[in-house]
């Protein structure tokens, strides 16, 4: 039995894969914010007025809750006060002015991605892949935008989008995450850079899978993106996003806001791999990923599925929500969350039913390994006209060693009486007798372990498209690896 | 409004000064001291009004009880009630030692008190900070900390009168202590604050029954809290029924200490109040603890009752059950609140939470929030929760069985509260709270 | 091929066996029978490798190396097989995917080549007709809401595409009704040859009506009180333990 113990208790010895820097020039922003940072953004990135005034209000909110000391202090997270006035808001890579083709990308660019395993190549069209590839704040390539706008979809950076459809953006840009909602998304309304913008038209199923790799490149940088997508009636879309940064000893700050409109009988399908630099063993640097992310089934019938596998970042605070307004619409949460090393994530989901006959539902698992602290914070709230509204809620975590923390607080509110949620929740550490099974048909420890969590993970895997799901078994992996000797 | 938090120094503070030249001036010293380091604690504290990051009130707003123009109840200010008065809170036959207060104060003359040096016994808490000073002063104040609890600060700046329970080593407390805490005063807006200690050395045998309800329709505060130490092999049953009126104001802290192998059964039965707020807190600080906490509550027209159960796991090997059901109509409003931890050296520990809630009227609000802080690795913990209405497909197969409706209705929503009422230990207190949740499910 | 000595073992602090010795050649077939209690389990779990059970004192030696000194996956590798009497549920992890696991650790210990999926699938549903299982089965996460039969047939399974040279069968047909029973029997016979031998631990007699063993040994109170040939377990079919109880705590003599 000790023996299995201490095998266990190595466990996070696995270096980060993805940490090195690309040596490119960069058009950045001076360190700081003020209103002239603003400005100047807004300026670089030759926006029409109506965006410069948001982001202004945007700014003006946030400062009041700067003097009010009104970040927020209920996740079970711990790091020290961020200087936001240290920090640089805008990062481009020094490019052409416009990019037509992957051909006049930055050569030592396309071969970040390729280090980071995301040709962006015809590989990609044969796995039916569009991809949006946002590097620091700006966006570098939107392959298959031809295809893709045969169909008349629009898939492009959130700049461009600004240029070629200010119409959809002004109409839909903070109708679900308001500037106001909270301390990162106000920030994020005022200094956004750039992001994926996605517009799938009535009765369009998306062909592609669409895909957006983020990268945290220059240091002291943080990142801002926006992703806005709205699929029309009867529209169907499923969207990737994955993530990674350098290694650097001092932590970076991502605040990201997604927004995801679903009109009648319309779906989307948002998954998410996270893999930012987690920092290292003795929790330094590392990104803060501080992301507000919801999703508003406006019309009836319609569907939002988030999914997230999320292994990196040294403190990752995000709750992907749902607001089912429409009657009969689906909200539904699938996570995976690693925690190793010193790192920190308190993470769940929201799911607030308004309509009638809503249902949602979550699943969520939690790996804790090394020193790692892992939350699931949820909500499932009933509203009063939310007649019939159904949720079940399984979270279960996985505990390795006994340097980590597991938790689990859920908040269940229920004000109407037809309403009928179900609840569960279930912590313990790999199973010996598992263990010892795997063994006796002479699976190592640690093969068994990895077998063992990859199960445990397995409903949430299944959610995501092949491909993904391989990749995120293999990071997982990764993550895993070192349990023995 | 000005809460009295922003005030600085309370009302009570005054209260207090006058209680020690008068009443409390023979108190032992220790006990006067503790009061005063309760008082300025209250003093910075307040009531736990504050709206944003206030996770542990969020889903009780106990701004009516900061608003409300409160004041300690004095001495018989009400009629002296008769043994009819108090006979509907009576359980158990006459031999059961029992403690009766009125409005927070000690009655003799309806109380059969118990005890010798050596023996268990069951006296008032005011006459065993003299006869039993060492003993109180072990464990009273000790166990439930006022440090950053407003409410349990402001009632231990009064401990003085309330129960002593104390089982030597060894022994059994052969018939149930029943303590009975009875609000009389008609003008209103008294505060009484009972307090308990119970004492169960080491491998002795105990079972507390403590009643809360009123002789009055005017509203009050009843803020007590109960300290409960089970000493390595003990095993204590605690039970607390609450029958206040529907005006009344009730928060309560009921913290336990489990030694090594202690046991402790609990139950809670809410059926009154207008605002009720109990805390529930079991401390297993030695290894190989166990506990089962059990509760239900019942509540209609506008009463909100708010459970916070928390069992910590700090050592090795410990098993904690916890089951609690709530039935709501009009327009009640509950919340449970139940929270696990198991500390790092508490390895091998089993804990098991469950809280479901029926909801009879489409206007009553459920909020549930288990939750579990785990810091060691060999561990099983689950917790479930569930909310709904009574199932119409048991509903149609009672129905046609020949079952009315109204019938059918009552039979499901008994049989969902069975399963925790069937969980109490002692037959005569189970038979007790079965007949009020049947005589109140009507109300309902 | 397997020989204890004087096996001592104990859980908790609590001895279980209490001096076991027996001795298993190729192609041999033995039956341990006992009462609830006697030690049958904790004998199968210690010669698996079981973490929890310790060995206080004795020997075993299979193939001539010391087995005790093995971890449990280095037993499975070295050919012994442990059909457990509870087989436990793996949720997630596809029984084709986990099998192919242990195929391929097994495969590489000795040197050989390890199979890709699709050449292991040929060979997984080879050994689903040998077992006569449902093939379905392979397909589900591994025991996760299976029956008892199910479970146990997926035990066979299991042994036929590791193909022990020992395998240790604890209470195979427990919870089985007498189709299925006949079935894992059916199975356990079809993979019994010259080279291997076989462990088999039961209360009751019935199975070995269909697996008939070459020897029987009593277990009783951590000890073989009895050897016998298979009519052994004919006589304790209709005498029961009681005699091998009896007087309870004084020691019995020892089998020749």
């Amino acid at each position: 039995m000790t023996t299995t113990n201490t095998e266990l208790n190595s466990i996070a010895a696995q270096e980060y894969r993805y940490g090195f820097v690309t040596d490119i020039e960069a058009d950045v922003a001076p360190k700081g914010l003020n209103e002239d940072t603003i400005r100047w953004i807004s300026a670089k990135k030759n926006e029409p007025q109506f965006m410069l005034d948001w982001r202004l209000k945007a700014f003006r909110h946030w400062e009041t809750l700067v003097e009010a000391d009104s970040t927020p202090t209920w996740a079970n997270v711990s790091y020290p006060p961020i200087d936001y006035q240290d920090i640089i808001y805008y990062s481009a890579p020094k490019a052409k002015e416009k990019l037509e083709s992957l051909d006049e990308v930055d050569p030592e660019l396309l071969r970040t991605y390729e280090k980071l395993g995301i040709p962006l190549d015809e590989q990609k069209r044969l796995a039916g892949v569009a991809v949006d590839a946002i590097f620091d704040s700006v966006s570098i390539a939107t392959t298959f935008r031809e295809e893709l706008s045969k169909h008349g979809i629009i898939f492009c950076s959130f700049s461009e989008a600004l240029q070629e459809r200010p119409d959809l953006i002004r109409k839909h840009l903070g109708s679900v995450v308001p500037y106001s909602d909270n301390f990162y998304a106000a920030l994020n309304a005022a200094v956004f850079s750039d992001g994926s913008f996605c517009y799938i038209p009535k009765g369009v199923r998306c062909p592609l899978e669409l895909t957006t790799y983020f990268r945290i490149n220059t240091a002291e940088t943080g990142q801002f993106e926006r992703t806005l997508i709205i699929a029309e009636e009867g529209s169907y879309v499923s969207y990737l996003e994955g993530c990674s940064a350098p290694m650097r000893d001092e932590n970076q700050l991502h605040a990201a806001v997604v927004e995801l409109i679903a009109h009648d009988n319309a779906e989307i399908k948002y998954s998410t791999i996270q893999n930012w630099y987690p920092g290292d063993r003795d929790g330094r640097g590392g990104i803060y990923n501080f992301v507000t992310k919801r999703g508003k089934c406006q019309g009836k019938n319609s569907k939002i599925s988030w999914t997230q596998v999320e292994t990196g970042s040294a403190i990752t605070w995000k709750y992907p929500s749902v607001i089912l307004q429409g009657d009969d619409s689906i909200g539904e949460f699938y996570s995976v969350a690693l925690t190793k090393g010193r790192q920190q994530a308190d993470t769940g989901t929201k799911m607030i039913h308004v309509g009638r006959n809503t249902r949602s539902r979550i699943i969520s698992k939690g790996i804790s390994g090394g020193r790692g602290n892992n939350t699931y914070r949820g909500l499932v709230r009933v509203m009063p006209k939310a007649d019939n509204a159904r949720n079940f809620t399984q979270c279960d975590s996985l505990l390795i060693g006994d340097q980590c923390g597991a938790h689990t607080t859920p908040y269940v509110e229920v004000r109407n009486n037809t309403a009928h949620l179900e609840h569960e929740a279930y912590t313990s550490r790999v199973d010996e007798d598992m263990l010892f099974y795997c063994n006796q048909r002479g699976l190592s420890t640690e093969d068994a372990q990895s077998l063992i969590i990859n199960g445990f993970c397995k409903e949430v895997f299944r959610k995501l498209p092949f491909e993904f799901a391989v990749e995120a078994t293999r990071l997982l992996d990764l993550n895993l690896e070192g349990t023995v000797g | 409004m000005t809460s009295i938090a922003t005030a600085g120094v309370t009302p009570f503070a005054a209260d207090l000064d006058s209680l020690e030249r008068d009443g409390f001036s023979q108190d032992p010293q220790w006990i006067r001291a503790l009061r005063k380091d309760a008082m300025s604690r209250f003093n910075s504290l307040g009531f736990p009004t504050a709206r944003r990051g206030n996770e542990e009130w969020k889903y009780t707003d106990v701004r009516p009880i900061a608003q409300a123009p409160l004041r300690l109840a004095r001495a018989g200010e009400a009629p002296e009630p008769t043994a009819s008065d108090i006979a509907p809170f009576l359980l158990g036959d006459g031999s059961w030692p029992r403690l009766v207060f009125i409005d927070g104060f000690f009655n003799r003359g309806l109380s059969t008190p118990l005890g010798g040096q050596e023996d268990a016994s069951v006296l008032s808490l005011a006459g065993a900070l003299h006869s039993r000073s060492a003993t109180a002063r072990e464990s009273l104040g000790r166990l439930a900390p006022y440090a950053s609890h407003g409410f349990t600060a402001l009632n231990t700046a009064f401990a003085h009168e309330g129960a002593f329970v104390h089982i030597p080593d060894g022994l059994t407390l052969e018939k149930p202590a029943h303590l009975i805490f009875l609000t009389a005063s008609r003008e209103g807006h008294t505060v009484s604050q009972p307090r308990v200690l119970v004492v169960a050395g080491a491998g002795s045998k105990a079972a507390v029954i403590e009643t809360y309800g009123s002789l009055t329709g005017a509203p009050y505060l009843c803020n007590a809290v109960s300290e409960v130490a089970a000493g390595p092999g003990a095993s204590v049953e605690y039970y607390r029924i609450q029958r206040h009126s529907e005006e009344a104001y009730h928060v309560g802290t009921t913290q336990a200490a489990l030694g090594r192998d202690a046991r402790l059964d609990s139950f809670t039965l809410d059926l009154g109040g207008a605002l009720v707020r109990n805390n529930l807190n079991a401390l297993i600080d030695a290894p190989d603890g166990s506990c089962a906490l059990n509760g239900v509550y019942l509540a209609t027209r506008s009463q909100r009752v708010d459970n916070q159960v928390t069992i910590d796991h700090a050592k090795e090997r410990g098993t904690s059950r916890e089951l609690y059901k709530g039935v709501l109509s009009g327009r009640a409003k509950a919340a449970f609140h139940g929270s696990i931890i198991v500390r790092k050296d508490a390895q091998k520990v089993d804990a098991r939470q469950e809280d479901k809630n029926l909801l009879l009227s489409d206007r009553a609000e459920a909020n549930v929030k288990p939750a579990f802080w785990i810091y060691a690795d060999d561990v099983k913990c689950g917790h479930g929760a569930a909310s709904g209405r009574i199932d119409e497909g048991s509903l149609f197969y009672l129905q046609s069985r020949g079952l009315g409706e109204e019938e059918a209705r009552n039979l499901l929503v008994q049989g969902f509260v069975n399963e925790v009422i069937d969980k109490v230990k002692r037959p005569s207190v189970r038979s007790h709270v079965a007949e009020l949740v049947k005589a109140r499910l009507k109300e309902l | 091929m397997l020989e204890i000595r004087d096996l001592h073992a104990s859980i908790d602090g609590v001895n279980i066996l209490k001096g076991v010795n027996l001795r298993i050649n190729a192609g041999e077939t033995h039956a341990v029978m006992g009462p609830n209690g006697s030690g049958k389990s904790t004998l199968a779990f210690v010669l698996a490798g079981k973490p929890g059970y310790a060995v206080t004192s004795g020997q075993v030696t299979y193939d001539g190396v010391d087995l005790l000194g093995l971890a449990p996956e280095e037993r499975a590798r070295a050919g012994v097989f442990l059909s457990f009497q509870h087989p436990v549920e793996v949720p997630g992890v596809r029984l084709d995917q986990f099998l192919r696991a242990g195929f391929n650790a097994l495969q590489k210990s000795r040197g050989a080549a390890e199979l890709d999926p699709l050449k292991f699938d040929r060979l997984l549903r080879q050994r689903v007709k040998t077992v006569n299982v449902d093939p379905a089965m392979t397909k589900r996460a591994v025991n996760e809401g299976f029956s008892g039969g199910e479970k146990k047939r997926n035990e066979m399974l299991q042994m036929a595409v590791l193909e022990p040279k020992l395998a240790i069968l604890d209470e195979p047909d427990s919870g089985l009704d007498v189709d299925a029973l006949r079935t894992v029997a059916q199975g356990i016979n079809g993979l019994r040859t010259t080279e291997n031998a076989l462990l088999l631990v039961t209360h009751y007699q019935r199975i070995l009506n269909h697996v008939v063993p070459d020897f029987v040994h009593v277990l009783v109170n951590g000890r073989i009180v009895k050897s016998g040939g298979k009519e052994l377990a004919l006589e304790i079919e209709s005498e029961g333990y009681d005699k091998y109880e009896q007087p309870r705590g004084e020691a019995l003599p020892s089998p020749a």
